[in-house]
């Protein structure tokens, strides 16, 4: 706790840096990756995090010792290269994009991992805090590191508030931009060098390992939330720079602990609830519409049998069993005791003595879903020519989605049936 | 039956486009006159969408050259506007119905500018023109095929050309949408401008258009609709692919031969 009071309190000029560092990073880095996203090209993101170990090594190599500003040009040329190569064999060759991505970041990242090993054994006393950028370390981003990351970082944040309705236009309809003029090659040019330019300042804070995960689950969360493009980056970059504060934390309290993997824990947990809890898109909001659905279904169908054993003996408002509802509609008894008191509730029934009886409004509930039942049944035989004894079922489920608008259309169409093909009396008000 | 005409709004010289070395289209040469509502119509795969992509500049042409306002494209941007197929683009896209209409203004606009009060009354003014003002908020992901298509026109009316190009805006849209577009696309023409349609539903074709391309891998006919649409040249549009051309182009493309021999030299 008291760690927790020592960081958040921002007293230590240290922890101050690393902390808006790593904000810049993360918000910056998944800010780019929403067009990333919305482009599809996760995967592609994922080479690229890969490809930019080689370069990171071989910067250190040829320079021999770790600036910052080195190791991003290096960085940046691998990277760059590799989304090059990955154009070049998708297009030029029988090979499909998919594998290509998959040739390419693994022979980047193998020729990456193997550079490493060798600065490693070189016993260069200078290395240390290389190995960092397999996993990130946000407690590093002090000094010229964070001046020179920072930098990059808001050149990113600049360059998409002034492509931002170009690279909109790309994202969602690509020959449209190209037949108003918009140059799309120096467009998908620079919004890649800016792709890549994320994961080369991201990689400090998160390693190249999980760096796609920093560019593309900050959008996929945010999308759950919102249908407009901005809300979406500006909640995208929300989520990135709350995961990259808390990487920043962890960093502090347990140094020797990599950040990435921490980060990546946070952003992803922010995912899975965001695909779970949202309101819309979320997976708990649609289960919960199914089951309302379910149930508005067993409550129709309840009051259309209660309806139709009155219409059997002329008397709509005549108290029934339960086995008597049971005889006209199967259906299991506790879901139907259970719909039999919401209906009660609501007002459509009443109850005395363990009998069931219509109110008014639950007798014209009934008669509404029977009518829709049977227009519709007449409209598959009169529009859709289908045998009449091949009807049923399809109605059973159409008369519970017909709108007041579609029925009288219906009405309007058919011109007031009396009868169903059954020659069932079609009740209208 | 090529009709050519004098001062052509659109003259196509001579044009081969290939897929993959694979021609789709052989020396297609033709002129269309000013003012009237064109289609463009053949069986599928006979590069109907080919032939408007390949003249707002898409995809690359192997040989031949096209004038739209007897200039290049590059100059005359600003006055073409082109409608892609509805199914190109993703409509679950974060956007609103304004928004892809504004998109219309980008090229007035050009870099780095904000849609202005002035481009979003136009856009507004275009959602009305094609009855979809009330949906103006509405989530595209929310749309039906028709009200996309609707979008994709207002958009397109917010461009303020003075030439069209459409893929299909009939394909998969309801029937008071199809009259809302048609009466729109005649209201377009009747004010001079050109409006140039991929069409495939063969029985509207008379009462729509006054000018077709019959297309069939090679330009079969092109001229007024009642001396062209004949069932002697329909015959000869849809009678069959030409076979021993189709087998050609497959060996211009396993043979990745070059479709004019001059390319070669340029390159």
């Amino acid at each position: 706790m008291e760690t927790f009071l020592d960081f958040f309190s921002f007293s230590d000029p240290n922890v101050r840096y690393v902390v808006l560092g790593s904000i810049l990073i993360t918000a910056s880095s998944a800010i780019v990756g929403s067009f990333t996203f919305l482009k599809k090209k996760a995967l592609v993101g994922d080479a690229v995090a890969h490809a930019v170990l080689p370069g990171v090594c071989l910067s250190f190599i040829l320079y021999g010792e770790k600036n910052p500003l080195v190791l991003i040009i290096g960085a940046f040329t691998t990277g760059w290269i590799a989304l090059t190569l990955i154009d070049f064999i998708s297009s030029k060759s029988k090979i499909k994009e998919d594998t290509a991505i998959g040739l390419i970041l693994s022979v980047f990242f193998g020729i990456g991992i193997f550079l490493l090993t060798i600065i490693q054994k070189s016993g260069n006393a200078a290395q240390s805090g290389l190995d960092q950028f397999l996993f990130g370390k946000a407690a590093s981003l002090v000094g010229s590191d964070l001046i020179t990351f920072g930098l990059v970082a808001v050149l990113l944040l600049v360059a998409v508030y002034l492509f931002f309705k170009e690279f909109t236009l790309i994202s969602f309809d690509k020959d449209f931009a190209a037949s108003v003029g918009l140059p799309i090659r120096a467009m998908e040019l620079i919004l890649t060098t800016l792709t890549v330019l994320a994961v080369v300042v991201g990689i400090q804070a998160v390693g190249v390992v999980l760096m796609a995960a920093m560019l593309i689950t900050p959008a996929a969360a945010a999308r759950f939330w919102t249908e407009k493009i901005k809300v979406m980056i500006w909640l995208a970059a929300i989520f990135g720079a709350f995961s990259g504060i808390s990487g920043a934390y962890i960093s502090y309290v347990a140094p020797s602990m990599p950040t990435g993997p921490w980060i990546v824990i946070v952003i992803s947990s922010i995912a899975f609830f965001s695909f779970f809890f949202a309101p819309g898109r979320g997976i708990i909001q649609r289960l919960l519409t199914q089951k309302r659905i379910k149930k508005h279904i067993v409550d129709e169908n309840i009051l259309k049998a209660l309806y139709q054993l009155g219409e059997e003996e002329k008397n709509f408002f005549d108290k029934r069993t339960i086995e008597t509802i049971l005889s006209k509609r199967t259906l299991r008894r506790d879901l139907l005791i259970k719909s039999l008191k919401r209906l009660k509730r609501e007002g459509y029934l009443k109850h005395s003595d363990g009998l069931w009886f219509f109110t008014t409004e639950g007798k014209n509930k009934g008669q509404r879903v029977v009518k829709l039942h049977r227009l519709w049944e007449v409209y598959l035989i009169q529009y859709l020519r289908i045998a009449p004894d091949h009807v049923h079922d399809d109605a059973d489920t159409i008369e519970h989605v017909l709108t007041p608008e579609l029925e009288a259309r219906l009405e309007k169409l058919l011109n007031y049936p009396s009868t169903d093909p059954h020659k069932s009396e079609i009740p209208y008000e | 039956m090529i009709t050519q005409v004098e001062n052509p709004i659109v003259e196509i010289h001579d044009l081969t486009v290939s897929y993959d070395k694979k021609p789709v289209l052989w020396d297609v040469d033709l002129s269309l006159p000013k003012g009237h509502l064109i289609g463009i119509i053949g069986p599928n795969g006979a590069g109907k969408s080919t032939l408007i992509k390949s003249v707002m500049g898409l995809i690359p042409n192997s040989s031949g050259y096209i004038k739209l306002f007897d200039q290049d494209l590059s100059k005359v941007r600003g006055r073409i506007s082109y409608v892609p197929q509805r199914e190109t683009v993703d409509w679950d896209f974060p956007a609103s119905v304004i928004d892809v209409v504004l998109m219309g203004r980008y090229g007035k606009l050009g870099l780095f500018k904000r849609p202005r009060k002035a481009d979003i009354e136009v856009a507004m003014d275009c959602l009305r023109k094609v009855d979809m003002e009330a949906f103006k908020d509405r989530q595209i992901s929310q749309l039906s095929g028709g009200q996309q298509q609707r979008v994709f026109l207002a958009r397109a009316l917010a461009q303020q050309a003075d030439l069209y190009f459409m893929d299909e805006p009939f394909a998969g849209v309801d029937a008071a949408t199809e009259k809302t577009i048609i009466k729109l696309l005649r209201e377009m023409t009747e004010r001079g401008n050109t409006v140039i349609v991929v069409h495939h539903d063969l029985q509207s074709v008379p009462q729509y258009f006054d000018w077709v391309i019959m297309l069939n891998m090679r330009l079969v006919a092109s001229g007024p609709t009642e001396s062209t649409f004949t069932s002697e040249i329909l015959q000869e549009t849809y009678g069959g692919k030409l076979t021993l051309l189709s087998e050609v182009g497959n060996l211009l493309k396993q043979g990745r031969f070059p479709s004019r021999e001059q390319t070669e030299v340029k390159n």
